[in-house]
């Protein structure tokens, strides 16, 4: 379980080294406060909606899963994708009337980024590679919230970069987009150093 | 009709999806260790931007304004799994190869964003040209790139050995970071600069400016 965690956080990073939810990446580590934002936002969602596909897919949609209901010949495993989607969209619905209701202060600070959230492909990566590596619920649990601890880590740590990288002299072509880019490069450098550290 | 060609040697260059507008680079850093690969994710995601945008195009006067971001994603997700099966079903290898990245052509942003601000205010014909347009500029980025890693990182393209590496007695040795997730990153923040050391009106305009050199430090 431990290992699963810290692989996710560190050598499997979804951003970094599997470039799920790059676009957003980009596009939203201008400020370090907006990151950090996003980044629990994505912890959040992530934690909430693998496990939740990990039991949609364990019980309606593997193969032979619909034994219960009588129907042990049906694979529904194709319908993944659109069941996936589906499922997303309604938890960030709902989580964010949740969180208008429980939470108004920390609905204020993330509500922006949730909407955002449906379409970004580390959710939906998040469960496609629970999918494809066979993970049980429990492991789905560990395994969502570490993969979103790893996109936030990474988003945090980029933010932080980019909010210094403004003040540098860099050459003109490589001014915001370019740099961005190499500067994730060698993030990911960095981050794909751990591969061989963890068992 | 050079109104039609516009929309499909635009987003080619001046406004490429991947370098220019930001969009659907998850999945374009991804597949591209190979030419297999970016060859085989090129034409699913152009075929399925064309089939969605032409589809989304025709009903688009019937569709009300509060579904249509799930009726968008229903289509572009069907058309996916159609994709995907064909994919299972007539080039196994390279779909196992390809894993979950086919799955996610239904949250590329390239296909939504042409279709919300595209084909869902311009008719069948123009909406058309414009996906295809910018499919064959994603797989124009695609292909540049993966040539680059393939290449440096295995002295062939397609599988084809082309230099003789030093492991088969020749001369090359094989660049393995090519075939590791951060040369994606800098061969893209690379082919940026280079796009726009070419049309310099791409250039971002910088937040602050350095103050000029004080004189006999």
């Amino acid at each position: 379980m431990t290992e699963i965690f810290l692989t996710a956080i560190f050598a499997d990073n979804l951003a970094l080294s599997f470039f799920l939810g790059i676009c957003t990446f980009l596009a939203v580590s201008q400020r370090l406060g907006t990151a950090v934002g996003l980044g629990l936002s994505v912890i959040l969602v992530q934690g909430v909606t693998v496990p939740l596909n990990a039991v949609i897919f364990r019980y309606l949609l593997a193969d032979g899963a619909l034994g219960w209901a009588g129907l042990p010949d049906i694979d529904l495993s194709f319908l993944r994708i659109i069941a996936f989607i589906g499922s997303i969209a309604a938890t960030v619905q709902i989580l964010e009337m949740l969180l208008d209701r429980v939470a108004p202060a920390l609905h204020r600070s993330l509500g922006i980024f949730l909407p955002l959230i449906t379409v970004n492909c580390a959710i939906l990566g998040g469960s496609l590679f629970m999918v494809e590596r066979d993970y049980g619920i429990a492991e789905s649990v560990v395994w969502g919230f570490g993969s979103g601890a790893g996109w936030a880590l990474a988003i945090t740590g980029f933010a932080a970069i980019r909010e210094r990288l403004r003040y540098s002299d860099m050459p003109e072509g490589l001014r915001g987009l370019g740099g961005a880019f190499i500067v994730t490069g060698l993030m990911s450098l960095g981050f794909s150093a751990f591969g061989g550290a963890l068992p | 009709m050079t109104r039609g060609l516009a929309h499909l040697l635009r987003p080619l260059i001046a406004e490429n999806p991947v370098t220019r507008q930001i969009l659907g680079i998850c999945s374009a850093l991804a597949v591209t260790t190979s030419m297999a690969t970016a060859l085989t994710m090129s034409v699913a995601l152009t075929a399925v931007l064309c089939v969605a945008a032409a589809i989304i195009s025709a009903i688009r006067h019937h569709v009300p304004g509060s579904v249509r971001l799930i009726l968008q994603i229903t289509i572009v997700a069907s058309l996916v799994i159609v994709t995907d099966e064909l994919l299972q079903a007539y080039a196994f290898a390279v779909s196992q190869r390809l894993s979950i990245f086919v799955g996610l052509i239904v949250t590329n942003c390239i296909v939504l964003a042409r279709i919300e601000s595209f084909a869902m205010r311009n008719p069948v014909g123009a909406s058309v040209l414009d996906a295809l347009g910018n499919g064959l500029g994603y797989s124009l980025v695609l292909l540049i790139v993966a040539a680059i890693r393939e290449f440096c990182g295995t002295g062939g393209l397609f599988g084809v050995p082309l230099v003789a590496t030093q492991e088969t007695g020749g001369w090359f040795q094989p660049f393995g970071l090519m075939r590791l997730a951060p040369s994606a990153f800098f061969i893209i923040g690379l082919l940026i600069w280079a796009i726009r050391s070419l049309r310099p009106e791409q250039v971002e305009i910088p937040e602050h400016r350095l103050a000029p050199a004080r004189g006999g430090s």
